[in-house]
């Protein structure tokens, strides 16, 4: 069949909203922006289990230890979710672990804050569980299938995340003075980098209109941005915090709330790895990979042996494959 | 093609694993755990459906591991593991001509039946 009929099928299941699957010709392009975009999304979940997993020994009650357990296995499951998707492209695991550990493949710039107090397991699950929420919901409906279906699994299980987090950004706004003020301070240091996790602005965005013509982004970054800022500005007054934003003010005629600038200095820098943990996250996944080299070998070897020693209780040879 | 996207798609690896000559799979190993795919089967009368895949050491492990990672919600009574490679899969350019003897058998459904109104139970 020639590419161009190929392409012609391509394009007729994207506009017809039908999922585009493993064994489908899809546009080198496509193929090469979906392992980065899937796989950078898997790096995410799993450096995304160290902000909070600092927080798991010092946890305030049992409860908490529990849930934040719970949290922080939930995110290392959708990490795999994540790696099974793109592995379904033709790219392996062990290839995409490098690209992290090297540098070559980034992760959400989000990870790169250290999180200081118990508030911001609060902070974090309520604001940048929220903001992942309002990127991921859409994304369960992108053109290719397994990605969707990766997005609605992790969607189920996302919900829980955001609920846990504002209950203790809730609790603490009712507490003491001290708790009062723990949990502003951490709402003042996450406000503006959950902001960013939507990605750069509209007008700065080159790769948004391919994504969007191949569906696999439904919405631009500052729409979703947008949306966040109407939704989680209402939440906030519900547990009488301020929003760290002067110029944060609702806009009648357009029926969205009006914000404030955000530093894209910032942004960028953080994206290139000038953040205040990036050198930290990429260390400690990079010591974790490598001292558990004899764990995936000693498994390895563990399993042949038991093989063995099965086909020999069976009275077999070993076959040579 | 950019040299380090190697097409892996469902049902190649069994052929090339037969063409690419044999490996005792006793003694030596890859130094990547094999790719296993999931399937669940949520509650007792409904059938296993595919959940996604994982990497481990052996079957053993991969259910282990599918438990962990597709279970903690009670979202499984039975877990099936099959290694990737054993997966066979039709290929989609082949569908119209795979599928077209069933596209015009429309006998086949049972609005196809012009029957009168009075007739019960069919």
């Amino acid at each position: 069949m020639s590419v161009q009929l190929l392409e012609q099928q391509f394009y007729e299941k994207i506009d017809n909203e039908v999922s585009i699957e493993p064994r489908d010709w899809m546009p080198d392009q496509y193929r090469k922006t979906l392992i980065r975009q899937i796989s950078q999304h898997a790096h995410s979940e799993i450096v995304g289990m160290l902000p909070e997993g600092n927080w798991i020994t010092r946890a305030p009650s049992l409860r908490r230890k529990a849930v934040l357990l719970a949290k922080v296995q939930d995110e290392g499951g959708h990490g795999l979710y994540l790696y099974s998707a793109a592995e379904t492209l033709g790219i392996s695991r062990d290839e995409m672990l490098d690209q992290l550990h090297t540098g070559k493949a980034k992760y959400s710039s989000i990870f790169n804050y250290p999180t200081l107090t118990w508030a911001d397991m609060g902070a974090i699950g309520w604001l940048v569980d929220g903001a992942a929420i309002m990127n991921q919901v859409p994304l369960c409906r992108t053109s290719y299938g397994p990605y969707a279906r990766a997005m609605v699994r992790v969607c189920k299980e996302e919900s829980f995340h955001q609920r846990q987090g504002f209950e203790i950004m809730l609790q603490l706004s009712k507490g003491t003075e001290v708790q009062k003020k723990m949990a502003q301070d951490a709402l003042n240091r996450w406000w503006w980098p959950s902001l960013m996790m939507f990605g750069p602005p509209d007008d700065n965005s080159p790769n948004t209109e391919l994504s969007m013509r191949w569906r696999i982004k439904r919405f631009t970054n500052d729409e979703l941005r947008q949306k966040f800022v109407d939704v989680t500005v209402e939440q906030a007054k519900l547990i009488g915090l301020t929003v760290p934003d002067p110029d944060l003010k609702w806009n009648e005629e357009r029926g969205h709330y009006d914000f404030g600038k955000i530093n894209w200095d910032e942004f960028w820098n953080v994206v290139k790895g000038n953040g205040p943990c990036n050198r930290q996250r990429l260390e400690t996944r990079r010591k974790a990979w490598e001292e558990g080299k004899w764990v995936r070998d000693a498994a390895l070897a563990h399993a042949g042996k038991r093989k063995t020693r099965k086909e020999k209780a069976a009275g077999q040879e070993t076959v040579a494959a | 093609m950019s040299s380090i996207f190697r097409k892996n798609l469902y049902g190649d690896y069994g052929d090339r694993e037969a063409a690419g000559g044999s490996e005792n799979g006793a003694d030596s190993f890859r130094s990547e755990w094999p790719l296993w795919e999931v399937f669940i089967r949520s509650k007792a009368g409904l059938d296993h459906k595919h959940a996604g895949s994982l990497h481990a050491a052996d079957a053993a492990m991969a259910i282990e591991n599918a438990r962990d990672v597709y279970t903690r919600r009670m979202e499984g009574v039975s877990i099936w593991v099959v290694e990737s490679k054993y997966i066979h899969a039709s290929d989609p350019n082949d569908a119209d001509a795979l599928y077209e003897p069933a596209n015009d058998k429309i006998y086949r459904h049972p609005t196809f039946y012009d029957l009168p109104d009075e007739l019960k139970h069919m």
